[in-house]
């Protein structure tokens, strides 16, 4: 693919691979954002044209972005190499790396934080945009989410014209900022988060939900019909013709089975036929570091990362009922310095287990646990979470920061 | 009283900072003290309750405020829970709309009158932590919080600031909050009531018609943690 560039952006990417490598070789970090930022100096239209000439799927939404990007990429690799942003540098420098890394590739799967859909729509000229949710998520430093999906529908009818979106269903926000597009494929992706859509996005009436259908009172938004739907018996995804795609996923959850529809859809538009795609998404074992398990001391851990109320509520359906579950809360500046949403997650179903809190924020945790009604015991770290806990197996859901310091305990396990 | 009815006003179109917990808080403290609660959240296409002990409504998004606002005014039952001396405790936008008037997609809006002040647009976003002492009278300490919001509010003669800001901006970045009666108006998420369980023992004092001294005493260990902790952070960063 980057036969056709220009001295400048062979310039250009030489840099940026040289200083990824230099930050890796220091121990910042996998390079990824420091190499992109190179690259774009010297060549501001870097992106562009390292995008030109490749087949390109965007994915974004609040939750489950990096898994389903994982996904689609298992998937695609069944035809051909991929470039993908797979530690979750999903900004433009971070895309900017992925695709000078990965010159032959003739796909690429990438995944884009919500506020630069735009930015990527521009300049990465998709062939496919999914759009999996939105929802709440670091309120004091990212806009509030009817504002997001409605610069998502603006954004998306400027620029979205020649794409495909494949979108979820089942969100009302998603719905509605997909539907000013000429090709939309839905996929039932599911909600396991409905606060943020109790009224319509398009009029301010109050949407009825019957079951999985749900529809505004006054304007006529509804749920589309999907295309793609996980199955309602047994692990398995059903496509468009109705035929059954058998999943044996090893990541946890309906919310994953979830994120294998929209990467079965997705790659179905690229020409891969889902039986040959589907087998390929049972290999993926864990995400940069999410659903990894670690032991130490007879406890055997599974990691999970939960970043916002929608994600907690997710991971809580996702353990196993036994197993002690450790939490833990950090707010520093990438998490969101407002620790207020853990009150719009509800945490009964964790009454009667054994439940230790830790993390930065763990004072703010205990607070909200005794409010109802789950007994506790609050520890520094992660080391004292695991020597307070039986051996045996153990969950531990933590937000962002708080994923990566227990990562790092790890050897940065992936 | 048989069962405390605390009315949350609205959660569908404000609900934004984890206003849902102000309503676990006060059903959990109250329960604490053997007192049964009926939770009721009452949707803006509801008839709002005028029989209820306590109401409390949360922030929200510019357009839902506005909404709000309107279905409010129209019901009526909110006013007349007022001037009958029900406790109300109202979080940002909610607050905002309890006065005159206030701003929503740069326009002002009529509120509900029911405390005397008004708000329009600040010249930034206060976003951050908020702490300010309250005065004496009510009894509760100092606050902590969380505050996020675009407006600032100006207090007319007839309610009296909930604190003086230590630190934060509230209202204007002096005062914080107002309150009338058993009306109480604040910028502070957090929820408020978690990290302030005084301000929510005031309030359930308030609605069960005692005075809070005579509230069975529950274990606030981990919420004076919590509030020390806040205090302390703030000390430290200045």
């Amino acid at each position: 693919m980057s036969a056709n560039l220009t001295p400048r952006a062979k310039f250009a990417t030489t840099l940026l691979r040289t200083a990824a490598a230099l930050s890796r070789a220091t121990g910042r970090g996998d390079g990824s954002v420091i190499g992109g930022r190179v690259g774009l100096i010297v060549e501001p239209r870097l992106l562009e044209l390292l995008a030109e000439g490749r087949h390109v799927v965007l994915i974004s939404g609040t939750n489950g972005k990096t898994t389903t990007t994982r996904f689609t990429t298992a998937a695609l690799e069944a035809i051909g190499k991929v470039a993908t942003n797979s530690f979750g540098a999903n900004m433009p420098t971070g895309h900017t790396t992925a695709l000078a890394k990965a010159p032959k590739a003739e796909y690429a799967a990438l995944e884009c934080d919500e506020h630069y859909l735009g930015q990527l729509l521009d300049a990465a000229s998709p062939k496919v945009v999914a759009l999996l949710n939105l929802s709440r998520d670091q309120l004091d430093r990212a806009m509030e989410v009817t504002a997001l999906a409605a610069k998502w529908r603006q954004t998306l009818q400027e620029a979205a014209a020649q794409s495909t979106i494949v979108a979820n269903a089942d969100d009302p926000l998603i719905v509605w900022a997909a539907s000013v597009c000429p090709r939309v494929v839905w996929v039932a992706a599911g909600q396991s988060w409905t606060a943020d859509s109790a009224i319509c996005p398009n009029c301010g009436s109050h949407l009825d939900r019957f079951g999985e259908f749900w529809r505004c009172t006054n304007c006529g938004l509804n749920r589309p019909s999907p295309q793609w739907s996980v199955a309602q018996q047994g692990e398995a995804v059903v496509g468009p013709d109705g035929r059954r795609y058998e999943l044996n996923l090893q990541l946890p959850g309906r919310v994953n089975r979830a994120n294998a529809a929209t990467a079965l859809a997705i790659a179905s538009l690229f020409g891969v036929d889902p039986a040959q795609a589907a087998p390929r998404l049972s290999e993926v074992a864990s995400v940069a570091g999410r659903y990894a398990r670690v032991e130490r001391d007879g406890r055997q851990l599974r990691l999970l990362l939960a970043k916002n109320p929608a994600g907690w509520l997710e991971s809580f359906d996702m353990i196993d009922p036994v197993p002690p579950v450790v939490l833990s809360l950090n707010a520093r500046e990438v998490d969101g310095f407002d620790t207020s949403w853990i009150y719009d997650v509800d945490f009964t179903s964790l009454s009667g287990r054994n439940v230790v809190v830790t993390g930065d924020r763990r004072t703010d945790l205990a607070v909200r646990l005794e409010v109802d009604n789950v007994r506790f015991q609050v520890v520094d770290d992660i080391r004292a979470a695991i020597a307070a806990v039986p051996p045996g197996p153990v969950e531990v859901v933590a937000n962002y920061t708080a994923f990566q310091d227990i990562r790092a305990e790890f050897n940065r396990v992936n | 009283m048989s069962t405390l009815r605390i009315v949350w006003l609205y959660p569908d179109l404000l609900s934004t900072y984890g206003d849902r917990g102000n309503l676990l808080v006060l059903a959990h403290r109250a329960r604490a003290r053997g007192i049964e609660v009926e939770p009721m959240q009452v949707r803006s296409d509801q008839r709002v309750p005028h029989s209820a002990d306590l109401y409390l409504i949360g922030g929200g998004e510019d357009g839902p405020q506005a909404v709000a606002a309107d279905r409010l005014l129209q019901d009526g039952a909110l006013s007349r829970a007022a001037e009958a001396g029900k406790p109300i405790l109202a979080i940002c936008a909610g607050y905002q709309l309890l006065g005159s008037s206030f701003y929503a997609n740069g326009r002002a809006h009529e509120g509900l009158n029911i405390l005397d002040l008004r708000s329009d647009r600040g010249p930034s976003r206060a976003v951050g932590e908020i702490a300010g002492e309250t005065a004496p009278q009510l009894g509760i300490g100092p606050i902590t919080g969380f505050e996020n919001h675009g407006g600032r509010t100006h207090l007319g003669e007839a309610v009296q600031p909930l604190a003086r800001v230590t630190s934060g901006i509230g209202n204007d970045g002096a005062t914080e909050g107002a309150w009338a009666g058993h009306v109480i108006g604040t910028y502070m998420h957090g929820p408020g009531l978690a990290r302030n369980p005084k301000l929510a023992d005031l309030l359930l004092a308030w609605a069960v018609g005692v005075n809070p001294g005579q509230l069975p005493q529950i274990d606030d260990s981990w919420p004076e943690r919590l509030r020390s902790e806040r205090f302390g952070a703030l000390a430290n960063a200045q």
